[in-house]
């Protein structure tokens, strides 16, 4: 008799509940401003050949260091190239690196933090010194050090900055997974007979993998911090290849004449860090359920 | 009514939400404290029991707040009253023991010195003489040895131990009201009849009145003369404890009684109350209770009962027993 | 052990377990954070010999206070940590140390939290397609129907298939993780308090479940309570845990009437009463439970206990019968003086000597 109101009234309950999901993507300010933000600049970055104006590398001698102009929008550099057209193509150097040099270490990292976290014992006891090792040194001296082994150039900064930052998401991803597993979920999962790999790839992974993709998100800011940083030390992407950091390196000796070389690609830096970090924060917001309510 | 010790009259508490109206947690409550009385207050998760109870403390969470109503002790009106000077009221006048007394507690201070702050600030005793009270707290609270675990810290006691101590700071200065939320629902059962007598026997010896906020009926009829019961944020029944258990009127108290095993009376088949209590947002209009109970007219959801007296010194807000009796 | 070979038509108990013990070692710096004070001994001594028989059928509930080893035996019980010594037989057989897909599937798991026993991000359909699919439970094309069928159980619907844990209450989580327990066909239940994380108005909606539970599909169930009103009001037998160790076995209603061990006496008398006028003045019990890093010598009651001889603190009582069988089955005991205790009543007339503990507890 109890249990059809019972019932009655969880179906509504229910009902309530199912569209909060979605509802609380697009109600999520900052996360709807990153993904606008960010999707612009993948926008700029994938449509680049479209957008821009003229060929990035194109040098036109004759016309160098000329004044934003109906014709060159943001100018020309000290090698007559179209600003505005190196600053368009410069969006896909610089996004795909730090996208790139995100998913590297964001695969190893979580696989080994998972493993470690998961079934802890001696495996986990050389991860955590490893990640010591690692942590002890600031990340630009580590990555520095490394692109001079392998020598400047994109691929070497992918190897520099995912051996370096691997440690951080295996960090992350061993903490969640340390707390993950001991819910009475997982218990009940391995009581139900499920596998060891099951259990952590269907119950735990997608439980703590939020965690780690909140941080990638930072993480790409950092790592397109540290291309440009390259780029200006002189260690990024060999030129003439457009990229926010040479432009801003290259720009920096006419500040005083032709502020908006190196000041424009700074602003597009910072706005791009803007847009991840909101995308971030909006991220973490509507990925973990607690913060949710 | 002046003798009353405390007096809470038609308090609404709930958050101030711009742009919307009001969200209303405790709805018109209404209950006095008598000197020397123990008054019990029990309901179920989010009836609003522990709100109400903060708000005579004072502590309510951010973002909640005293909407209406008034709150008034020994005649002064603690609604209405600056900040500072409730504050100086709370340790020799009112003082409150929480259900998680390592929460309540300072990790890095031996306990001995915390139960001896109190004293020491309110009662303006020496350092030394401040000691000596919080030893005799501890020693009448039965804590065993009570010199050497004045000195321990929270974390070298046991659960039981750490709830004894919070009582003992609680009541370090004489407080005339001593609020309890859930104090031993965190403890065994034997270790909660000892915390149980203690209090019982603190309050008779100094005549200190006592509100004791709970989910378990039972704990209730252990320790209180008095109580309410709520249901998602009013109150719908108050008397003596020998009425409220022995007579209950509304339904809710009925089927809260009826749901609950009888240590007792182990034969009787427990009923449980069918569906599950209103959240905050989705308050039905009228009473509260209506779509759970077996009694429900149509009448039922159309106005918030009021509160009738069922028999002297008892009340209920049901139209359906009130109306049985008129 | 003991009680085996008085009954002629007893099939055996489903569930058996033989000197069960569990210790944790604490070495280095951990030792200094958790052992208190004065407290050399680095080993925790979680259960210290345990036998107990789970019947087939029945509702054994399991007493004591937080620390006496509850939640370890159930945990050794369903095979999620291993136990330092002794054995669990399934219906006669030795349970493997490592327990493999199918051994684990009999012995089924009910948590005390509703909120961390049902993973947030697994639908209830996937949740139990999954066990039934693992364990060809059904076959392929009847998994949705069998899950209905389990719903249905436990008094949910059909469309609860589709929703997450997130979207059912208190109450409704407990009665899922009851439908996943019971999705691989379990003959037996182990439930760590689960009715104590509830309200007082859905904890009888699944006591009741429990007792249907057993009725219908005949499970025995371990139900693991410090409530003492709800375990009186469900189970069949009673077993009391004291510090690692079986203290008192009965009939509930033997138990409960005629306790043969001071510890059981004082959980009874501690017990609020629900019933205007009825009083638990009689016995509080002194002190706290000892730490088990520290288990007394000889009977591991004997410092709080106020019948204790010299002969409690140099021998440690085994559980043996005591007093006649009244019930279905023996009433076992684990206290030397179980014989004297009628003489030595307490129970609802004070004793002088603890009343005046009780009174100096007060003053």
């Amino acid at each position: 008799m109890s249990t059809p109101t019972l019932l009655l009234a969880a179906r509504r309950q229910r009902r309530a509940a199912a569209p909060r999901t979605l509802k609380a993507w697009y109600q999520n300010r900052a996360l709807v401003a990153g993904i606008i933000i960010v999707g612009a600049l993948v926008l700029v970055a994938v449509l680049a050949p479209v957008l821009a104006p003229y060929d990035p590398v194109e040098q036109d001698l004759l016309n160098t260091l000329a004044d934003p102009s109906a014709a060159h929008l943001l100018g020309t550099d000290k090698y007559g190239r179209d600003v505005l057209s190196r600053l368009i193509w410069g969006a896909q150097v610089d996004l795909r690196i730090g996208f790139l040099a995100v998913l590297i270490p964001f695969v190893i990292g979580t696989v080994v933090g998972a493993v470690a976290g998961y079934f802890g014992g001696w495996f986990d006891t050389i991860l955590m010194r490893i990640v010591d090792v690692f942590f002890a040194f600031p990340f630009y001296v580590m990555v520095i050090v490394l692109v001079f082994i392998f020598g400047s150039g994109e691929f070497s900064i992918y190897i520099a900055i995912a051996a370096v930052s691997w440690v951080s998401y295996a960090k992350i991803v061993r903490g969640e997974v340390l707390v993950a597993k001991q819910q009475d979920y997982v218990v009940a999962a391995r009581l139900g007979g499920l596998s060891h790999g099951r259990v952590l790839v269907r119950h735990i992974g997608p439980n703590v993998l939020s965690q780690a993709i909140i941080y990638a998100m930072s993480d790409i800011v950092m790592d397109i911090m540290a291309i440009v940083t390259l780029g200006y030390l002189g260690l990024g992407i060999a030129p003439p290849t457009a990229e926010w950091g040479s432009m801003i390196n290259d720009g920096q000796e006419f500040i005083t004449t032709q502020w908006q070389q190196a000041t424009i690609p700074g602003l597009v830096v910072v706005v791009a860090s803007l847009g991840l970090s909101l995308l971030g924060d909006g991220l973490s917001d509507v990925l973990n359920p607690e913060r949710r309510k | 009514m002046t003798d009353m010790l405390l007096e809470v009259e038609n308090l609404v508490i709930g958050m101030r939400r711009a742009g919307r109206p009001d969200a209303v947690i405790v709805d018109d409550v209404s209950f006095s404290v008598a000197a020397h009385e123990r008054f019990g207050i029990v309901g179920e998760s989010g009836s609003g029991k522990s709100l109400t109870l903060r708000a005579v403390a004072g502590l309510l969470p951010k973002g909640v707040e005293v909407l209406s109503g008034r709150i008034a002790y020994a005649g002064k009106s603690l609604t209405g009253m600056p900040p500072q000077e409730r504050r100086r009221l709370m340790g020799p006048e009112i003082a409150m023991i929480f259900q998680e007394p390592m929460t309540a507690l300072n990790p890095v201070i031996r306990v001995g010195e915390q139960i001896a702050e109190g004293p020491r600030r309110h009662l303006g005793l020496s350092k030394k003489a401040a000691n000596t009270v919080a030893i005799e707290m501890m020693a009448r609270t039965g804590i065993p040895d009570p010199e050497r675990r004045a000195r321990a810290y929270p974390h070298e006691l046991s659960g039981g131990l750490r709830q004894r101590i919070m009582i003992a700071m609680a009541v370090s200065c004489n407080p005339r009201l001593l609020l309890c939320d859930e104090p031993t629902t965190a403890l065994d059962v034997t270790v909660q009849h000892q915390v149980l007598k203690v209090l019982e026997g603190l309050c008779a010896d100094t005549g200190t009145a006592l509100i004791f906020v709970t989910h378990d009926l039972a704990v209730v009829n252990q320790t209180c003369t008095d109580m309410a019961v709520m249901y998602s944020g009013h109150i719908v029944e108050s008397g003596t404890v020998a009425d409220v258990l022995g007579d209950a009127r509304h339904p809710y108290t009925q089927g809260l009684l009826g749901s609950a095993p009888d240590f007792d009376r182990p034969e009787r088949r427990l009923v449980p109350i069918p569906g599950f209590p209103p959240s905050l947002t989705s308050r039905p209009a009228g009473c509260p209770f209506a779509p759970r109970c077996a009694l429900a007219v149509d009448d039922c959801s159309k106005a918030m009962p009021t509160t009738e007296l069922v028999a002297p010194g008892h009340t209920a807000a049901c139209i359906m027993t009130a109306g049985v009796l008129a | 052990m003991t009680g085996r070979a008085q009954n002629p038509p007893f099939t055996g108990p489903v569930l058996r377990v033989a000197d069960i013990t569990k210790r944790y070692h604490l070495q280095g710096p951990l030792t200094a954070k958790i052992s208190r004070k004065g407290e050399k001994n680095n080993i925790l001594r979680a259960l210290d010999g345990v036998n107990i028989e789970l019947r087939r059928g029945e509702i054994l509930a399991l007493v004591g206070e937080s620390g006496s080893g509850k939640s370890t035996l159930a945990k050794i019980l369903v095979g999620g940590i291993p136990a330092t010594s002794g054995a669990v037989h399934y219906h006669g057989v030795q349970m493997p140390k490592r327990r493999g897909r199918e051994a684990s599937r009999r012995i089924q798991m009910v948590f005390q939290d509703p909120y961390s026993s049902l993973n947030p991000r697994i639908s209830v359909g996937a949740m139990l397609r999954e066990l039934l699919l693992l364990h060809r439970i059904v076959p392929r094309g009847e998994v949705r129907a069998e899950s209905i069928r389990l719903l249905n159980l436990v008094g949910l619907e059909a469309d609860a298939l589709d929703a997450f844990p997130s979207q059912f209450s208190g109450g409704q989580r407990q009665r899922l993780a009851i439908a996943r327990a019971l999705a691989v066909r379990p003959d037996i239940l182990i439930a760590d308090e689960p009715v104590s994380a509830l309200d007082v108005s859905v904890q009888a909606t699944i006591l009741d479940l429990f007792a249907r539970l057993q009725l219908e599909l005949g499970l025995s169930i371990l139900f693991i309570a410090h409530n003492l009103a709800v375990v009186q009001h469900l189970s069949q037998r009673v077993a009391v845990m004291y510090l690692g160790r079986i203290v008192e076995v009965a009939d509930t209603a033997e138990l409960f009437s005629n306790p043969r061990h001071p510890y059981t006496r004082a959980l009874i008398d501690s017990i609020p009463r629900m019933t205007a006028g009825s009083v638990n003045e009689a016995f509080v019990l002194e002190g706290e439970p000892p730490s088990p890093f520290n288990i007394p010598s000889g009977c591991r009651f004997n410092p709080r206990c106020p019948f204790a001889g010299d002969a409690c603190r140099i021998e440690d009582p085994a559980l043996v019968v005591v007093g006649s069988v009244t019930g279905a089955s023996p009433h076992e005991s684990a206290c030397l003086r179980a014989a004297d205790l009628d003489e030595l009543s307490l129970a609802r007339t004070p004793n002088p000597a603890v009343a005046g503990t009780v009174r100096s507890v007060i003053k």
